[in-house]
C-alpha cells in the first residue's frame, strides 16, 4: 500500500463513518492536536467529528536526513471523535483492518499512556496503540484542554503515517517509502528534511524567533479583546511554533523553558474561553436550533463563575438529549 | 440458604499496575460493605485482566444478620410524665424505632447525667438480593483510581469506560445502573479470539467459561502460562531467559492470553554494554532478555503477544525490526558519547539546576558535584585515620565524574542507566576500575534491603551525595510531608542508615571506621560553606536529627523489632552516634529484639 492510499483508505474509512474529512491546517503545528478542528472543536457542548492528515513540525527531531526512523516534521492522521463513541474501540480496530493490519495476524495492544500538552493546558488518557511491538496510534480520551473541562468527552486517534507504511511496506528506511507508485519519500521530503535541520539547529536567527515570539503572543491577545477567536489562536500557534523553533536551537535556557511554556499555556488557555463564550453567543450552532438555544441559556446562566462553569452547564442541558445529537459509532 | 456473588466490570484496557492495584482493594473493600449491610460470607475472592476486574463471594448468605439494639432516647425527665407515663416525647421516641412505649426502658448513660430513656430495636434482616444492587454499584464507585477519567456525555469516572458489567447472586442477575449502563449476565470473551457476548450462568462457571473463551481470568494462571512460555521458549532454543520478576508481573497484567515469541537482533549490537541492551528491550518494549550456556547476553529476546495469531513469524519480525531501530539509537548515543571524555559531560552540568532553592551560590549540580567531592575525601580522610583502607585518590577522582553521565545522551534516552554508564565511559576512558566502580555505586543501595556498595570507595561516596542533599534541603525547609517526597528524600535518608548499620565486610574495612552520623553531618554542613547560614544550618540539623531518628525507628520495627524497644534504642543523642555504637547490634541485645531479627548477614547483599 502507497503512502497516499493509506491516507486515502483512512479518509475514506472514516468519512463513511460519518468524519468530515478536513484539510491540514496552513500554519506550523507541533501536532494534529494543535488543528483548530481539534483544539478549538473539543470545546464546549458542541458535537464535531472530523479526520485529516496533518504536517507536523518536531524541530528538535532533525537529524539532517541521516537517521532511517527520526525526522524533523513527519505526517500524522488525526481523528476527532466528539462525543466519544462507546465502540471506538472497535472503530478503530476496523480502520486497521482497512489498512491491511488484521488483528488475526497482527499482536495489536492498547498500552497505558497519559497525554498531556503543557502548552495547549490539556490532558486525557488512553493508550499508545502497539502493533507487533510498534506504536503506530495515539489514542485518547480528552478530559481537558485551555484549561477547560470538556464534556462531552472526545476520543482522539492520531496514527503515525510513516510508522504505519513502513510497517505495510516493510521498508526499514523511512525515505524509501513508496509515495506513489513512482516516487518516494525520499524524492519530496529529504532535502526540506536536510535544509531544515541546517535551519533549526544552526541558522535560525533566535533574536529574530524571540522578537517574532513576544510580537505574536501580545497580537494574539490584541485580537482575543477584539472577539477575533481563529486569528489569535493562530497567534498561539505560531508563537507556539517559534518556541520549539528556540528551544531546538538551545536558545532557552531549562529555567526560560517552564517561564516559555507558561506563556503559550496562557494564550492557548485565553483563547479557548474566548472561543467556548462566542460560539454560546451563537447559540452553539451545531446543535440542532432547540438544543444550541437550551445549551446557551443554560451557559449564560452559569458563565458568571466562569467559562469552564458555563461550559459544563451548557453541556449538563442538552446531555439528556445525547442520542439526538449526532454521533459517530 | 446461600449462594456465591459474581461481580464482573468489563473495561476497556486498565493499565498494568492499576490492574494489580484494583485486584488488592476490592477483596477487603467487598468484605467491609458486606460487613457494613450485616451479610455473612464463606470468603471473597478476586480475578481479573486488563478488561475484566472480578469478585466472588462464596457462600453469600441470602438474609441481612437480624439487627438488634438498644438506641438511647430523650431523658427521662422529658420522656415521661410525672405519673410515670410516656409524654408526647417519649412516644414519639418510641414510635420511631418501632417499639410500644410501654416498653420504654430508663437506664444510666456513661458520660451523662440522670437516667435516660432507651427502646430495644428490632430490625429483621432485608433479603440479600434487596440489598446487593446498591452495595454493588458502591463497590463499582468504591474503586480508587490514581487517575480516572469520564467518556462520551458522561460524568461518572473509572479508570477507563468500563464496557458491561455481570452481576449474579446464585443464578440470578443482581440488576442495578452504573453511569449508562446496566448490569446483566453478558461478559465478552476475547477481543480478537471470542469476539462476542458471552453468558454467564453463576460464579461457579465463570473461570471456566471465560476459558472457552481463550481468556484466563486467574492472573495466577495467567503468570502460570507466562512462566510455562518462557520454559518452552528455553527449551526450544537451548538458552535462558534472564530472570525479571518484575517484568514477568508486567506482562501477566498486558493481556487474557499470553503466548511467548522468541525474536532476534543482530550480533553486532553486543559491543554496546548489556545493560543498554537490557534495558532497551525492558522498558521500552516489556522483552526478556537471553543469556547464553555462561551466562552472556544472546542475541535474542521474548515478547509475549496478547493473542493467537496467524503466524508468529510476522509478529516477530515486526518487533525485531522495532527492537533494531532502539538499539541503533542506543548504539548512535553510546558511540556519541564516547567522542569527548566524561569529564567533559560533566562540565554541562554547571548550568544544570540541583535544586533552585539553595540559592545562586550553591543550587548548579556543578556546586554539588564538588561538594560531594568535599564531603566524599573527608570520609576518606576519617576512615584512614581510624585504621581503615580507603584510596582517598579514587574517592576524589570519582567524586568529580560521579554525576557527569547525566549529560551524555544515553542517560538522557534511559534515565535509569545513571551511573552504569559512567561506570563504562570511566573504564574505558582509563579512569581506574577502582573509579568506575565508585561511580556506578554511589546510586546504592536503590531501596530497602536492596543491594549495597560493594568497595569503601564506593559507600563513602554514596554517603556523601546523600548527605549533601538532605542537608541542604533540610536547611531551606524542603522536608518530606506525609506521603509526598518529590525529591527522594527519604530514600536518601535510608539509604544513608542502610550503609552506615548494614554495610561492612568486617575484613576490608570494619564500618566502625566511618565517622558517625553527628560528623557526617558537620562535614556536609561544611562543603556548603557560607551558601548556609547559621540559622538554616542549626534547623537543618534540628530537623535532620529528629527525621533519622524516626527513620531508623521505622527501619528497626521493619526488621522485626518491637516498636517500644525501636524507641527505647534509638533516641536524639544515640542516632546521631551511629554506626559507631552499631546500634543495630545493641537493638539485638535489647529486649524484646531477639527472635525475630533477621540479622545483619541476611540484609548483607553485594552487586556480583
Amino acid at each position: 500500500m502507497y503512502l497516499q492510499d493509506l491516507i486515502f483508505a483512512l479518509q475514506s474509512f472514516w468519512a463513511q463513518r460519518g468524519c468530515v474529512v478536513e484539510q491540514p491546517v496552513d500554519v506550523e503545528v507541533g501536532a494534529g492536536t494543535f488543528h483548530p478542528s481539534t483544539f478549538l472543536r473539543v470545546l464546549g457542548p458542541e458535537p464535531w467529528n472530523a479526520a485529516f492528515a496533518q504536517f507536523c513540525r518536531r524541530p528538535a527531531d532533525g537529524r539532517y536526513g541521516e537517521n532511517p526512523n527520526r525526522l524533523g516534521a513527519y505526517y500524522q492522521f488525526q481523528v476527532g471523535l466528539k462525543p466519544s463513541p462507546k465502540n471506538v474501540q472497535e472503530l478503530y480496530l476496523d480502520s486497521l483492518r482497512r489498512i491491511g493490519l488484521d488483528p488475526a495476524s497482527h499482536d495489536i495492544r492498547f498500552v497505558e499512556d497519559d497525554w498531556e500538552s503543557p502548552t495547549l493546558g490539556a490532558w486525557g488518557l488512553g493508550w499508545e496503540v502497539w502493533c507487533d511491538g510498534m506504536e503506530i496510534t495515539q489514542f485518547t480520551y480528552f478530559q481537558q484542554a485551555g484549561g477547560i473541562d470538556l464534556l462531552p468527552v472526545t476520543a482522539e486517534l492520531t496514527y503515525g503515517i510513516e510508522r504505519i507504511a513502513m510497517y505495510v511496506q516493510g521498508v526499514d528506511n523511512v525515505y524509501d517509502l513508496k509515495w506513489d507508485k513512482n516516487v518516494t519519500y525520499g524524492q519530496i521530503r529529504h532535502p526540506w528534511e536536510v535544509e531544515y535541520s541546517r535551519y533549526q539547529f544552526e541558522e535560525l536567527d533566535a533574536p529574530f524567533a524571540f522578537t517574532l515570539f513576544d510580537k505574536y503572543e501580545s497580537e494574539c491577545k490584541r485580537l482575543l479583546a477584539r472577539g477575533l477567536v481563529f486569528p489569535g489562536y493562530e497567534m498561539c500557534m505560531k508563537s507556539s511554533h517559534a518556541f520549539n523553533s528556540l528551544d531546538a536551537r538551545g536558545a532557552i535556557s531549562v529555567t526560560e523553558r517552564q517561564r516559555f511554556i507558561g506563556r503559550v499555556r496562557g494564550m492557548a488557555k485565553a483563547c479557548a474561553e474566548t472561543y467556548v463564550a462566542t460560539r454560546a453567543t451563537l447559540g452553539f450552532p451545531l446543535l440542532a436550533n432547540t438544543l444550541g438555544q437550551l445549551a446557551k441559556a443554560a451557559y449564560d446562566g452559569a458563565a458568571e463563575s466562569g467559562v469552564n462553569a458555563g461550559a459544563l452547564a451548557a453541556a449538563r442541558a442538552v446531555a439528556a438529549y445525547a442520542e439526538e445529537i449526532p454521533h459517530v459509532g | 440458604m446461600s449462594a456465591d456473588l459474581l461481580l464482573e466490570i468489563g473495561c476497556e484496557e486498565i493499565p498494568a499496575k492499576f490492574v494489580t492495584r484494583a485486584l488488592a482493594e476490592l477483596p477487603e473493600m467487598m468484605a467491609a460493605r458486606l460487613t457494613e449491610a450485616r451479610l455473612s460470607h464463606a470468603g471473597v475472592s478476586v480475578l481479573g485482566t486488563p478488561r475484566r476486574l472480578a469478585v466472588i463471594v462464596r457462600g453469600l448468605a441470602a438474609r441481612q444478620v437480624d439487627l438488634s439494639e438498644e438506641v438511647v432516647g430523650p431523658p427521662v425527665s422529658a420522656a415521661f410524665g410525672a405519673d410515670g407515663a410516656p409524654t408526647k416525647a417519649g412516644i414519639g421516641f418510641a414510635q420511631k424505632n418501632g417499639v410500644d412505649p410501654a416498653h420504654l426502658g430508663k437506664r444510666e448513660v456513661p458520660g451523662k447525667k440522670g437516667l435516660y430513656a432507651v427502646a430495644e430495636r428490632h430490625v429483621v434482616g432485608q433479603a440479600t438480593p434487596t440489598l446487593l444492587p446498591a452495595l454493588l454499584a458502591s463497590v463499582v464507585s468504591g474503586i480508587s483510581w490514581p487517575k480516572s477519567m469520564r467518556w462520551g456525555w458522561g460524568e461518572s469516572t473509572f479508570v477507563r469506560p468500563i464496557q458491561w458489567i455481570v452481576a449474579l447472586y446464585g443464578a440470578e442477575v443482581v440488576p442495578f445502573g452504573w453511569a449508562e449502563l446496566t448490569s446483566g449476565r453478558m461478559s465478552q470473551g476475547h477481543r480478537f479470539l471470542a469476539p462476542t457476548a458471552l453468558e454467564i450462568s453463576s460464579a461457579s462457571s465463570y473461570t471456566e467459561a471465560l476459558r472457552g473463551a481463550f481468556v484466563i481470568v486467574d492472573p495466577e494462571a495467567r503468570r502460570d502460562v507466562v512462566r510455562g512460555e518462557l520454559s518452552r521458549i528455553e527449551r526450544e532454543t537451548g538458552l535462558k531467559v534472564r530472570p525479571d520478576e518484575a517484568l514477568i508481573d508486567e506482562v501477566v497484567q498486558l493481556g487474557e492470553y499470553p503466548v511467548g515469541i522468541c525474536g532476534e537482533f543482530a550480533r553486532e549490537f553486543l559491543e554496546v554494554p548489556e545493560e543498554v541492551i537490557v534495558t532497551a528491550m525492558r522498558t521500552h518494549q516489556r522483552y526478556f532478555a537471553m543469556t547464553d550456556g555462561d551466562g552472556k547476553l544472546a542475541p535474542r529476546f521474548v515478547t509475549l503477544m496478547a493473542t493467537v495469531v496467524k503466524d508468529p513469524k510476522v509478529v516477530a519480525a515486526g518487533n525485531q525490526r522495532v527492537l533494531a531501530a532502539r538499539l541503533a539509537d542506543a548504539r548512535f548515543f553510546f558511540t556519541e558519547d564516547q567522542k569527548k571524555p566524561l569529564a567533559e559531560w560533566g562540565a554541562k552540568l554547571e548550568s544544570v539546576v540541583f535544586q533552585a532553592k539553595l540559592g545562586e551560590a550553591a543550587k548548579s549540580m556543578g556546586e554539588k558535584v564538588r561538594r560531594v567531592g568535599e564531603i566524599a575525601t573527608a570520609i576518606a580522610a576519617h576512615v584512614g585515620a581510624a585504621g581503615g583502607a580507603c584510596d582517598a585518590a579514587v574517592v576524589q577522582r570519582a567524586a568529580a565524574l560521579c554525576k557527569a553521565d547525566l549529560a551524555t545522551g544515553i542517560v538522557g534516552e534511559f534515565p535509569e542507566l545513571q551511573g552504569v554508564m559512567g561506570m563504562h565511559y570511566a573504564r574505558r576512558q582509563g579512569a581506574g576500575e577502582g573509579v568506575a566502580v565508585a561511580i556506578a555505586e554511589h546510586y546504592l543501595p536503590k531501596g530497602q534491603g536492596s543491594a549495597l556498595p560493594s568497595t569503601v570507595e564506593g559507600a563513602a561516596l554514596a554517603l556523601a551525595d546523600r548527605l549533601d542533599t538532605l542537608v541542604g534541603c533540610f536547611a531551606v525547609g524542603l522536608v518530606p510531608s506525609g506521603s509526598a517526597d518529590p525529591f527522594g528524600l527519604r530514600r536518601a535518608a535510608l539509604g544513608i542508615l542502610q550503609i552506615l548499620l548494614l554495610w561492612g565486610p568486617g575484613g576490608e574495612c570494619a564500618v566502625d571506621s566511618f565517622p558517625d552520623l553527628e560528623a557526617l553531618l558537620s562535614m556536609a554542613e561544611h562543603a556548603y560553606g557560607p551558601a548556609l547560614n547559621d540559622g538554616q544550618r542549626r534547623g537543618g540539623r534540628e530537623r535532620l536529627r529528629a527525621y533519622f531518628q524516626a527513620r531508623l525507628q521505622v527501619l528497626l520495627t521493619d526488621e522485626g523489632l518491637a516498636p517500644q524497644d525501636a524507641q527505647a534504642v534509638v533516641t536524639q543523642d544515640t542516632v546521631l552516634r551511629i554506626p559507631a555504637a552499631r546500634l543495630r547490634e545493641r537493638a539485638r541485645g535489647g529486649p524484646g529484639a531477639g527472635g525475630r531479627s533477621s540479622g545483619v548477614q541476611a540484609h548483607r547483599q553485594h552487586p556480583g
